[in-house]
């Protein structure tokens, strides 16, 4: 059986090890930026963490028990994540990957095929989670002495932390596959994936954990006690974990937890090979059957057609391509789902902020819109990375009728980045829009809002649309997974850099000017200071529009595929 | 219609085109063979602007490619041998897509892609998505949005790759029609009866050289004296010593 798990696992090893040795021009640059951007982002994980821990360690009694919190809470959150990642990621590998029909018809057993596919999944839904949770368990294992075997028991928990979400989320989509109808298998899988992700984003939301960030909404200490002791979710492998690395760190080692993971990890990994002995085999014949549907323009498209018409015929059409590719595919649809429930769950954060009352002073009352706009702009950045960041990748494999065509690329890059940016806009305003009338924002911090968000909007389509170029994932058949690749993260690393800047550079002059008129009101306001201020931002928005582009294009039409 | 000057393609060490010089002249089926790997799909794709040559010049209708790539391909269409399209386009909509990309719509385009759907017996599918088309289908799909834009140059790698018997035929009669009116054609292919019986000329590539070209009767004359078919020309140019392998191989 060894020798057959090696032999399915070997492919995939010789393609990674294939793809290290490639020499390719910039490459160097390129791994050096990464590496950068990890680090930086690894140091300020750390540093954000190690600051918050280190606190928590000088306040007695509480402190432990805050540090274990917070971790269980980083922990269930890794645990969904896994857990989705999985039900999406084993689709691909158990039934859709291109390697299937060979395997399907070589004489493997199916335990080894099992195990290689499941193996499979478990690395490709959990490195991204393995890389965030590095400068996490260091920042504990430095801040409570962990010592050097902290980096053994940290291994230890985590690996069967991994297994159990892959074993499981491949169990459920084996489920699904069998149980619903099979051409709608992908879309039905998509929408319960889209919807769980959005049902734990509102759950979490109802935890609301902001409650023990404010004691004093409790009775009394005793209760506020009583609620960091109660395990969070005492059935879940992320509280086990939880229990075993606090307990190394404050020296109260309980191994039952961990005996509760590793013993889990070893039964979902074999209820999973069981069940896939017993229903595979038919899952995967009906997850061949292909789609069979109709679609005939109907007055929308008709009325679209002629609306778009003044851009001319090869734009209009490209427009009109992407719209339907969107609409038509439900991984990408389902996604809106999810982005509903992310700004209805940060509109209901907005309205309830408590920005009136003893302790608020002029300066939190017009930082909050700020920050108002920072969230904003992150949970645009999430939606561009969703579906602007993926739109070169998903050419690919079309990538010879686009470079055969008489369409100039620039043409193509932005028509993408208009059919992103225009819905993006819309969207930003709306939030923007609600949430400053719910937080009842002066004429001017609206515009300062408004005028901002729109040109944060055009540079986060602009990265978008470059960073979805630089790395683009042209063999990923699930448009879900493109942002999670290492370009996404680095697009959001970027991203969350631009709106950080762009924040610094205005709100110093807004506060200088908004203290200037409410205060001081026969003095001059800097004016000066005010446009300077905005000048620079609006620098970095629209550099951030136009450079990546500009070298998406360079990219593009070096492009051999 | 097609010239290509010194025309050459590197990947690094590996010279997969190697200074290929060819006229292809207007109303010409050009017949492109070589054995697996010998340049020919490499040599296409330079030809249909997908691929930038390492050295050479490519020239479409008299329009440099490098140069004016927007002209020249204005004057193109390429039938790939893999037929990936938009899984999540209708048959006719990739067809109107398609012609988007050149600039053409309307009703002349949506009259051509019904007659071009209904001569590959594609009509009673033009509205369903491509993703439940066969791989004979999307190829005879993808062989019709070559035609929609009307090009004066075709070039095909592997057109009959796929098709069923009567497509193979209509896509023939299609290729002879589309040559007589005065449009040029060259196609790569491993059927050398296909080459033999359409092709005007043909030419013979291998590890990246043209080792022949010309007529039947050039290709006759430039291999040793008394073979007559294309098969035994195109094994002696390439030096292809089959029967002896294949003995070898199987009692290995």
């Amino acid at each position: 059986m060894l020798d057959d798990l090696r032999t399915l696992l070997a492919p995939k090893i010789l393609t990674a090890r294939a793809r290290a040795r490639q020499k390719e021009r910039g490459r160097g640059a390129r791994t050096a930026i990464l590496i950068g951007v990890g680090a930086i982002f690894w140091s300020f994980a750390f540093g954000v963490l190690y600051r918050l821990l280190a606190y928590f360690k000088g306040v007695p009694e509480i402190g432990p028990l805050l540090a274990g919190k917070l971790l269980a809470l980083i922990l269930i959150s890794f645990f969904s994540i896994l857990l989705l990642s999985n039900i999406i990621t084993s689709l691909s590998s158990f039934f859709l990957a291109r390697d299937l029909d060979l395997l399907a018809s070589a004489p493997v057993d199916w335990l080894s095929l099992y195990t290689a596919k499941l193996l499979e999944t478990c690395i490709n839904s959990s490195w991204m989670v393995v890389l965030m949770a590095v400068p996490m368990l260091t920042a504990y294992g430095a801040v409570y002495d962990g010592g050097g075997a902290f980096i053994g028991l940290a291994i230890g928990v985590f690996l069967p932390f991994l297994v159990i979400p892959a074993a499981l989320g491949s169990a459920a989509t084996l489920i699904l596959v069998n149980a619903f109808p099979a051409r709608r298998t992908r879309d039905i899988l998509s929408v319960i994936a889209v919807l769980a992700a959005g049902g734990i984003v509102v759950l979490f939301r109802v935890v609301r954990p902001e409650k023990l960030a404010r004691p004093e909404g409790f009775r009394s200490l005793v209760d506020f006690i009583a609620i960091l002791r109660t395990p969070t979710s005492p059935f879940l492998p992320s509280e086990w974990v939880g229990r075993s690395v606090m307990g190394w760190l404050t020296g109260s080692l309980d191994l039952l937890p961990l005996y509760l993971l590793w013993s889990s990890a070893a039964a979902v990994v074999v209820i999973g090979a069981l069940l896939h002995r017993w229903l595979y085999a038919r899952g995967f014949t009906k997850a061949q059957e292909s789609g069979e549907r109709w679609a005939r323009e109907g007055w929308l498209g008709r009325f679209a057609r002629t609306a778009l018409s003044p851009l001319g015929v090869a734009r209009r059409e490209l427009v009109l391509k992407e719209v339907r590719v969107f609409f038509r595919d439900t991984t990408q649809w389902s996604q809106l789902i999810l982005l509903a429930v992310l700004v209805v769950v940060y509109v209901f954060n907005i309205k309830f902020l408590p920005l009136t009352g003893e302790g608020i002073t002029f300066f939190i009352v017009n930082l909050v819109p700020f920050l108002n706009l920072a969230l904003a702009g992150f949970v645009l950045a999430s939606v561009a990375a969703r579906f602007i960041f993926p739109g070169v990748s998903l050419e690919g494999r079309t990538w010879w009728l686009l470079r055969a065509s008489p369409l100039p690329i620039r043409e193509l890059l932005w028509s993408k980045f208009w059919v992103g940016m225009v819905p993006l806009l819309v969207l930003a305003l709306a939030i923007v829009g609600v949430t400053n009338s719910l937080l009842h924002v002066s004429a001017f911090m609206f515009a300062v809002s408004v005028l901002t968000i729109t040109l944060m909007t055009f540079a986060l389509a602009g990265l978008a649309i470059g960073f979805g170029t630089v790395f683009p994932r042209f063999e990923t058949e699930n448009a879900a997974q493109i942002p999670t690749s290492f370009g996404g993260l680095l697009y959001m690393m970027s991203a969350v850099g631009v709106i950080g800047a762009v924040i610094v550079l205005e709100a110093r002059p807004v506060y200088s000017y908004l203290s200037a008129i409410s205060f001081r009101g026969a003095e001059k306001p800097p004016t000066l200071e005010l446009v300077l201020g905005f000048g620079l931002a609006a620098a970095v928005c629209l550099t951030a529009t136009f450079w990546p582009i500009r070298i998406a294009i360079r990219r593009l039409e070096a492009l051999e595929r | 219609m097609i010239e290509l000057r010194s025309l050459t393609k590197r990947y690094g060490s590996f010279t997969a085109v190697n200074g290929v010089d060819l006229d292809v002249p207007r109303g010409e089926l050009f017949g492109f063979l070589g054995p697996n790997g010998a340049g020919k799909t490499t040599t296409l794709r330079m030809i249909a602007g997908i691929l930038r040559p390492t050295s050479g010049t490519v020239r479409i209708a008299g329009v440099d490619l490098a140069a004016e790539p927007v002209a020249a391909k204005q004057k193109l269409g390429f039938i790939p041998d893999r037929p990936f399209i938009y899984e999540k386009l209708t048959g006719v909509e990739f067809l109107r897509f398609v012609a988007g990309l050149y600039g053409q719509s309307g009703q002349e385009i949506e009259r051509r892609g019904r007659e071009l759907l209904a001569l590959f017996d594609l009509e009673e599918w033009r509205d369903e998505l491509v993703e439940s088309y066969s791989h004979g289908m999307r190829q005879k799909l993808i062989i019709s949005s070559a035609f929609v834009h009307k090009p004066e140059v075709i070039v095909v790698d592997e057109p009959m790759v796929g098709l069923d018997p009567k497509a193979a035929k209509t896509l023939k009669d299609l290729f002879r029609e589309y040559t007589r009116r005065g449009n040029t054609i060259m196609m790569s292919t491993h059927t050398l009866e296909v080459a033999q019986s359409m092709c005007d000329r043909i030419a013979i590539i291998q590890r990246g050289v043209i080792r022949a070209c010309g007529t039947m009767d050039d290709l006759r004359a430039s291999a040793e004296s008394g073979v007559t078919g294309l098969e035994e020309i195109f094994l002696r140019l390439t030096g292809e010593a089959l029967a002896r392998e294949l003995v070898e191989v199987l009692d290995a």
